[in-house]
């Protein structure tokens, strides 16, 4: 028997986005410059500031059956349906690995949000006899990772890291671990959120955080530009397949990329802005650097985790100069798909793991005229349309609320 | 006051819509759990849909005596 090497490969991939309902038809949204944001034109939306929504292409519903659909919360059912697309195209079912081999990540920034307000709702109108048996289940921001574990039969471990908008990200973090300590022979990661409801709405409003740019849903989100004004909420769910290089090839899977490196930090700043000048955010992307064995030279392209507010993105854009350079082709896919929160991380990586399989970098929609911040100004957005290139380690960074910071590196095998 | 057959059939339909269960199997002899795979969380679920239909109540502990649908059947009619 061959000695487990730490050398971890990416073999499956799901999604269901703003975009596209799976990989495939969000990637080629994503480089046809389509836009997945809208305006809500329910009731309750005409008195608030921001209005602006990206929501699923696909309505989970489509793909589970209808008992599945009514026992999990819209937050599980995207995260079921973009994991079992991810162990689909990884073939998992018939890669002979034992359940108890077999762990799952999933992470999530809210959770059973929708479960918590339409439970609530009822327990109002009708009392606590009419609450739903389901509604814990549904609710707890381990759901999503338990259900996926329930899809997948993993038996090794369910896990759910919980930080904001870098729970996503986070959780690819851990399945790399998981795999480098032997604790799994093969790791189901990702994220989810589905969070569309007035009370998430209101209090990222009343942050200041959303972008009230109502009559032009398609431009409001507009990461790095001057006129950016915040972010627009989006719903949806990512995940990969993980696993030891090893074994990957010694199962004749498809290998998309190396999950070469990840690293995390924390601020240590503030509760919610971030550290003016990315500090930590710095620290996470030259710490994943190192951890893939390459240097900031190596690092060809970087998909940030620009959200479009004015605060968040020149802190990031400092980081990336600072801790890679210039010399790294950026983008911010956020401008098309919304800020998916905890599934940003897991959506991004997809998107810089197909950027490298195809070598091509998407532009950065609404990029019109750049902020004046030096560090901003110093990088090379891909803007206007996808750029061509020739790379070979792409960098995907994912920060939250909490002042969490992740940083993982993916390279060509 | 419903028929046996209408409390067999109200049922199934309650069964179905909460658990997926097909409407021919929801027969007299058989168990929620055993035979139809409805967990205890979907039996309280369907206890609250029966007591909407068919208005009766069913306290926790005569729910637990409620093994099969011939059982629920029988607790309808007589306490409705």
């Amino acid at each position: 028997m061959s000695t487990p090497t730490a050398d971890v490969v990416v073999t499956g991939l799901g999604a269901t986005t703003p975009l596209g309902g799976d990989v495939a038809s969000t990637w080629e949204a994503l480089l046809a410059g389509r836009s997945g944001v809208s305006r809500l034109t329910d009731d309750w939306v005409k008195e608030f500031p921001a209005q602006l929504v990206a929501r699923l292409t696909s309505e989970p519903a489509e793909t589970l059956d209808r008992v599945r659909t009514r026992r999990l919360d819209r937050s599980q059912q995207v995260a079921v349906v973009a994991a079992e697309e991810a162990w689909r195209d990884a073939a998992g079912a018939d890669s002979g690995v034992a359940p108890e081999r077999i762990a799952v990540v999933f992470g999530t920034g809210i959770g059973g949000a929708l479960t918590l307000l339409g439970q609530d709702d009822i327990l109002e109108e009708k009392g606590p006899k009419r609450v739903s048996p389901f509604t814990i289940p549904m609710l707890m921001p381990n759901g999503p990772a338990a259900a996926v574990g329930l899809a997948v039969g993993a038996r090794a471990g369910v896990h759910a890291p919980v930080s904001a908008c870098a729970s996503g990200a986070e959780a690819i973090r851990w399945g790399l671990d998981l795999l480098r300590l032997g604790r799994a022979d093969m790791v189901v990661v990702g994220g989810t959120e589905a969070c569309v409801h007035p009370l998430p709405m209101a209090g990222f409003a009343a942050m200041r955080a959303m972008s009230t740019r109502n009559d032009e849903p398609e431009r409001a989100s507009r990461p790095f530009d001057k006129g950016r004004d915040g972010f627009v909420l989006g719903e949806g769910a990512a995940a990969l397949v993980l696993e030891r290089a090893d074994a990957a090839q010694a199962r004749g899977a498809t290998i998309y990329a190396r999950l070469a490196g990840a690293a995390g930090t924390s601020d240590g700043y503030d509760l919610v802005a971030p550290h003016p000048e990315g500090e930590g955010a710095a620290r996470a992307i030259g710490a994943a650097i190192r951890d893939a064995g390459l240097t900031p030279a190596d690092i060809g392209h970087v998909n940030a985790h620009a959200t479009s507010t004015p605060l968040g993105d020149t802190a990031e854009a400092t980081a990336i100069r600072d801790a890679i350079g210039d010399h790294t082709l950026v983008t911010a896919t956020k401008s098309q798909t919304g800020h998916l929160l905890g599934a940003a991380g897991a959506l991004e990586s997809v998107f810089a793991i197909l950027a490298l399989r195809d070598q091509i970098v998407p532009a950065t929609a609404n990029l019109d005229d750049l902020d004046d911040n030096p560090a901003v100004h110093a990088l090379d957005i891909v803007r206007r349309e996808p750029r061509k290139a020739t790379f070979s380690a792409a960098l995907n960074d994912s920060f939250g609320f909490g002042g969490h910071n992740m940083a993982l590196v993916f390279t060509t095998v | 006051m419903p028929s046996t057959a209408d409390i067999q059939a109200g049922l199934a339909e309650i069964l179905e819509e909460v658990a997926g269960v097909t409407p021919a199997d929801a027969t007299p002899e058989k168990s929620f759990t055993e035979d139809l795979d409805v967990d205890s969380l979907s039996m309280v679920e369907i206890a609250t849909a029966v007591e909407d239909k068919f208005g009766v109540a069913i306290p926790d502990d005569e729910l637990a005596n409620i093994k099969t649908v011939g059982d629920a059947m029988s607790y309808i009619e007589k306490n409705q």
